[in-house]
């Protein structure tokens, strides 16, 4: 549980735990949480939070812990207030199935419209949740297209110039003396970027996993990969050393 | 004990039996006729035999002379249940069995019908099996538990007599015996009268097992009767004595190779055994490469494809083969032909496992067996030689059968939902006379059943979703049907590491991969995690090339080089037991028992006594050097490598709070070091800390759960508890779940649920198998009792020559904890050196 440690963590040094990218000219940082800021527009991306797993699970018989919704939602406030953003996006899967927001405990419908208070949120529709929110604030979209970038949930392979996705929980394994170690991580060739998965009881697909091919130039990718206490930089041909 | 007058046996054997003793010229043995009487008087037993004494038909006799009496039934007559259950651990041990017991029926013409079933038997023979049930039932722990699940357990399970238990001392160790314990007292509910028979090789403990066969009270302990076979011929056991340099540490044996061929030639079929397959691998690979008479010999392991493993066994059973190299699938009972040598190579870790191995030569028991152990490195030499001293004393060495786990409560108590709906408190009766789970508390079966309802969470949101209800008439029913669906396809305490096929496939011209060809079996997935396209291993006698891998598949090419990479440690996976670690400590102690060891292993403890010491059989030695830019602490505890591991963790916690600047450390079976950039023999000196200090019995306290939290050993405890209560699932009807998701899911699942919920019954049941099994807590908690004020520190200048072995495991060992974000940095930086050097142009 490194990032819900790190949420309650005092951070001193912002600079020195994030990473400076641009992606199509525009410039973000890779907080360690796993989200996403534009500081120009003043724009957070998170992706892939997975609300309500454990309940989506409980609905089919596995009764996993009830907790997931309430350990995202404590890392989300977390770097929301880290960056006070004016915009806030959720790049799709914000629920784990179609019923999530509907059944959503109030608790949590009042945690999450507290968060919203002040900003604009916008909830892009995923592969899990295509039908948008219910009883939520903000506004819901298949895609955004806002200051140069585009925001969607499926990276597409024909446009990748400036396009911000999930949806496939990027995770980069670094290999040195025989050993692995495998972290989920931003993925970027400066043209496209594709997001980790902000929900914390969510996996990670490798980037040399076959779902992934096509999508960036690999001699220019990068993985900004969450480490313990900071994002470590490596380049995709250094991950195996 | 009762006594069985020799006059009066016969007279227990029907005619027919009496007749096919003599027309074989055989006779009736003592133990045989004990324990046919005693279990016909109404007894339950255990009985005590080693290999070859006719175990077998005498666990059957009971059962087989009462079928006997009784006669074949008449057509038409009312619904007959099974009247014997024989249930081993494995399912290839009862079809062999079937093979072994239809011999004497036949031949006698008994009125007895026998019948497997197994995971392999087909679905219409399981069918027929329920509704004209055979007398005598051959089958494994699992099925029982399938079979008690159903609705119809009573009217099969009506006639009971007699429940046999073959191997009973490899079974009851573990949590598949603690599955079998609880349906076993379910059995006892649906056939009162029924008795246990126990088949087991000589223990340490036999108190234990007898209370696992009767039902328990609260109260006084109860136990099974006890029958004892006599021992047989004793083994002739030698350590090979190398003419080689052995080495000073690594597992391969690569250096007594020309000789363990030698010994191949020189016998008619020889078992060859190790402890891991990689080691079985390379030992295969190393015969091959010297085999100038291309003498048949073959592979067998656990990760072998099925098909390719029974070829072997045929091949094996019909004597067309030299020689096998073997790991642990081979342990137990199975008849192999005529094997005359077994050759043992690394070390044989616990004795009582040893002694299994060597009864597998020759299975009669009025011969001695032959066997020829082949140590790795010169630690082994030693751990040899006690092995050897033990088996002739005939000390044996099992683990204990310990508490019954939660999980597997957690999973029985589903089952028993899917049977019929129950009682809370009769359930509670019923499974408290099961000898592991005796002692639980009322409260948390109480938590387990709530588990299985709605997962037990102190946050109540599941309860409309819940698998088990307590409906109007205060009894526990399944929800839905899907639920005992999912109970039945779920069942088991096995759970697997999540493993890829290996498929061989062509490389194209250009490097283009083909599709499909063999398949030659499984290899766990974090050993592919450390591969890159290209790399070299040892697979299946094989020399393959790592392709790349492609859904649940790793695929491979034919590798053109006979040098492997082989990327992954492994060592002995098997912990030196108590009982031979104590044996290895004072050996060393007493140079008097040097003998038998070989001259360079003289010497080089020689060489230590002179330069640094001996450990003392009951004192903790610690020597403290400098090497290269740092400083070096090496102990040797002897207690296993488990053990070392968990004083690892925690040793370097303490150094790090007290600010020696400890970087990391190492573990073997025998020894333990720790390096750090501080001069470490000048701070015990001046007690900063004290060694005293340092591994004071408090550390398995605050420091020992504040590792914990963070182990990454918890969390694949936590993945098998998880599978095994039923809470995720390794398969769902329609969707086979991969073992990769399970293994991610599992590891996250921990920890949300350790953070918000700590003292969850499932993280109770994790804890417990961790302490028990996996961290050795126990073990090390005796060890440091044992060293209170018997520490001896010596300061060297240099390495000492106890020191080599471990000192060349630096570096082999897998990256655990807080290293895993060093090689995360090690790995930025070489960006940042790329961006610097960039820079500087």
């Amino acid at each position: 549980m490194q990032r819900l440690a790190l949420a309650s963590a005092k951070i001193e040094d912002f600079g020195a735990v994030s990473a400076r990218t641009v992606v199509a000219g525009v410039e973000a940082v890779c907080d360690p949480l796993g989200a996403l800021y534009l500081p120009e527009t003043r724009l957070l991306v998170v992706s892939d939070l997975h609300l309500e797993k454990g309940a989506a699970f409980a609905r089919r018989g596995m009764m996993l812990p009830p907790y997931d919704t309430l350990a995202t939602l404590k890392v989300l406030e977390a770097v929301i207030l880290r960056h006070d953003p004016a915009i806030v996006v959720s790049l799709g899967d914000n629920f784990h199935d179609r019923v999530g927001s509907a059944h959503l405990p109030d608790i949590f419908r009042a945690k999450i419209t507290d968060l919203a208070r002040g900003r604009d949120w916008i909830w892009i529709n995923g592969n899990h949740d295509p039908d948008g929110t219910v009883d939520l604030p903000g506004q819901s979209a298949d895609e955004l297209h806002y200051a140069g970038l585009a925001f969607r949930h499926e990276p597409s392979l024909l446009s990748p110039a400036g396009e911000i996705a999930g949806h496939l929980h990027p995770a980069a394994t670094v290999i040195r003396r025989e050993k692995a170690v495998r972290r989920p991580c931003f993925a970027t060739d400066g043209r496209r970027l594709l997001m980790p998965a902000f929900g914390l009881m969510t996996g990670g697909l490798d980037l040399r996993h076959r779902a992934m091919t096509g999508l960036f130039e690999r001699p220019s990718l990068v993985a900004h990969m969450l480490g313990r206490d900071r994002i470590y930089s490596v380049r995709f041909a250094n991950l195996i050393g | 004990m009762s006594t069985i007058d020799s006059t009066a046996g016969p007279s227990l054997l029907p005619a027919a039996f009496a007749a096919w003793f003599s027309a074989k010229g055989w006779q009736p043995r003592a133990h045989q006729m004990e324990l046919l009487a005693r279990a016909t008087a109404g007894e339950s037993l255990l009985l005590i035999a080693p290999t070859g004494a006719g175990k077998t038909l005498a666990g059957f006799l009971p059962a087989l002379t009462d079928l006997t009496r009784r006669g074949r039934l008449p057509p038409g007559s009312a619904f007959t249940g099974i009247h014997t259950l024989y249930i081993s651990p494995l399912k290839a041990l009862a079809v062999d069995i079937e093979r072994n017991l239809m011999k004497p029926v036949e031949e006698m013409g008994l009125p007895i019908t026998v019948e497997t079933r197994t995971g392999d038997t087909p679905q219409a023979k399981r069918q027929r099996q329920r509704l004209n049930p055979p007398d005598i039932l051959l089958t494994t722990p699992e099925q029982v538990a399938l079979l008690i699940a159903n609705g119809e357990a009573p009217r099969f399970f009506k006639d009971l007599k007699y429940v046999i238990f073959d191997e009973l001392h490899s079974l009851v160790t573990s949590k598949r015996g603690h599955l079998l314990s609880l349906g076993l007292a379910r059995l006892r509910r649906l056939a009162p009268g029924l008795r246990t028979i126990g088949l087991s090789a000589t223990v340490a403990e036999p108190m234990d097992l007898r209370r696992w066969l009767v039902a328990q009270r609260p109260g006084a302990a109860r136990h099974a009767g006890l029958v004892t076979a006599p021992g047989g011929a004793r083994p002739i056991i030698t350590i090979l004595k190398s003419k080689e340099r052995v080495p000073w540490s690594g597992h391969s044996a690569k250096y007594a190779m020309p000789e363990v061929y030698e010994a191949i030639r020189d016998h008619k079929t020889s078992l060859l055994f190790v402890n891991t397959r990689s080691q079985a691998e390379i030992l295969f690979q190393e015969l091959w490469n010297i085999n100038e008479d291309t003498l048949p010999i073959a592979l067998h392991h656990g990760s072998l494809d099925v098909g390719q493993r029974r070829k072997v066994e045929a091949a094996m059973a019909e004597n067309r083969l030299r020689a096998v190299v073997a790991t642990s699938t081979l342990d137990l009972g199975i008849d192999w032909g005529d094997v005359d040598l077994v050759i043992h190579v690394g070390a044989p870790k616990g004795a009582s496992r040893l002694a299994q191995r060597i009864g597998r030569a020759n299975h009669r028991m009025d011969e001695p067996s032959r066997a020829i152990l082949v140590p790795a490195n010169r630690f082994e030499v030693m751990e040899c030689q006690a092995a050897l001293d033990a088996n002739y004393l005939g000390a044996q060495d099992t683990p204990p059968v310990g508490d019954g786990a939660l999980d597997v409560l957690a999973q029985h108590v589903l089952g028993m939902a899917c049977a019929a709906p129950f009682d809370e408190d009769a359930l509670f009766a019923e499974i408290t006379a099961a000898a592991p789970y005796t002692g639980l508390p009322r409260e948390k079966f109480g938590r387990i059943v709530a588990f299985v309802a709605t997962g037990g969470y102190a946050l109540k949101t599941y309860e409309r979703y819940a698998r088990i209800r307590k409906t109007q008439d205060g009894l526990w029913r399944v929800s839905n049907p899907q639920v005992a669906q999912q109970y039945r396809l779920n069942l088991g305490t096995i759970v697997e590491m999540p493993m890829l096929n290996v498929r061989m496939v062509k490389r194209g011209a250009k490097g283009a991969i083909g599709r499909g060809g063999a398949s030659l079996g499984k290899v766990e997935e974090y050993f592919l995690e450390m591969l890159a396209p290209g790399d070299t291993f040892l697979f299946s006698g094989k020399v393959l090339r790592f392709e790349g891998i492609r859904e649940n598949e790793c695929l491979v090419s034919q590798a053109f080089s006979l040098d492997p990479k082989v990327p992954a440690y492994a060592g002995g996976k098997f912990p030196l037991s108590t009982y031979l670690a104590d044996q290895v400590r004072s050996m060393l102690d007493d140079p008097h028992r040097w003998g038998g060891l070989p001259e360079q292993v003289r010497d080089w403890l020689a060489l230590q006594r002179d330069v640094s010491a001996l450990p003392k059989r009951d004192e903790l030695l610690i020597e403290t050097f400098p090497r290269g830019s740092r400083h070096y602490m090496v102990a040797y505890p002897f207690e296993g490598r488990l053990a070392h591991q968990t004083l690892g963790m925690l040793l370097t916690r303490r150094l790090e709070r007290a600010g020696r600047r400890p970087l990391g450390f190492v573990a073997t079976d025998y020894s333990l070091a720790v390096w750090a950039l501080d001069d470490l023999g000048y701070s015990f000196a001046v007690e900063r800390p004290s060694l005293a200090s340092l591994f004071d019995e408090d550390m398995l306290g605050d420091d020992l759960e504040a590792w914990l939290d963070e182990s990454f050993m918890l969390k694949r405890t936590f993945r098998n508890c998880a599978v095994i209560a039923g809470l995720i699932e390794q398969r769902h009807p329609g969707k086979e779940k991969t073992g990769r998701q399970v293994t991610v899911s599992a590891d996250l699942i921990y920890d949300v649920l350790r953070s918000h919920e700590p003292d969850h019954i499932l993280l109770e049941a994790t804890r417990n198998d961790a302490a028990a099994g996996l961290l050795d807590i126990q073990r090390l908690g005796d060890m440091l009792a044992r060293i209170k004020g018997h520490i001896t520190h010596r300061r060297l200048d240099r390495i000492s020559p106890l020191a080599v072995p471990i000192m060349l495991e630096i570096g082999r060992e897998p990256v655990a904890g807080e290293a895993q974000d060093s090689l995360l940095a090690e790995a930025a930086e070489d960006l940042i050196a790329e961006a610097m050097g960039v820079a500087a142009i």
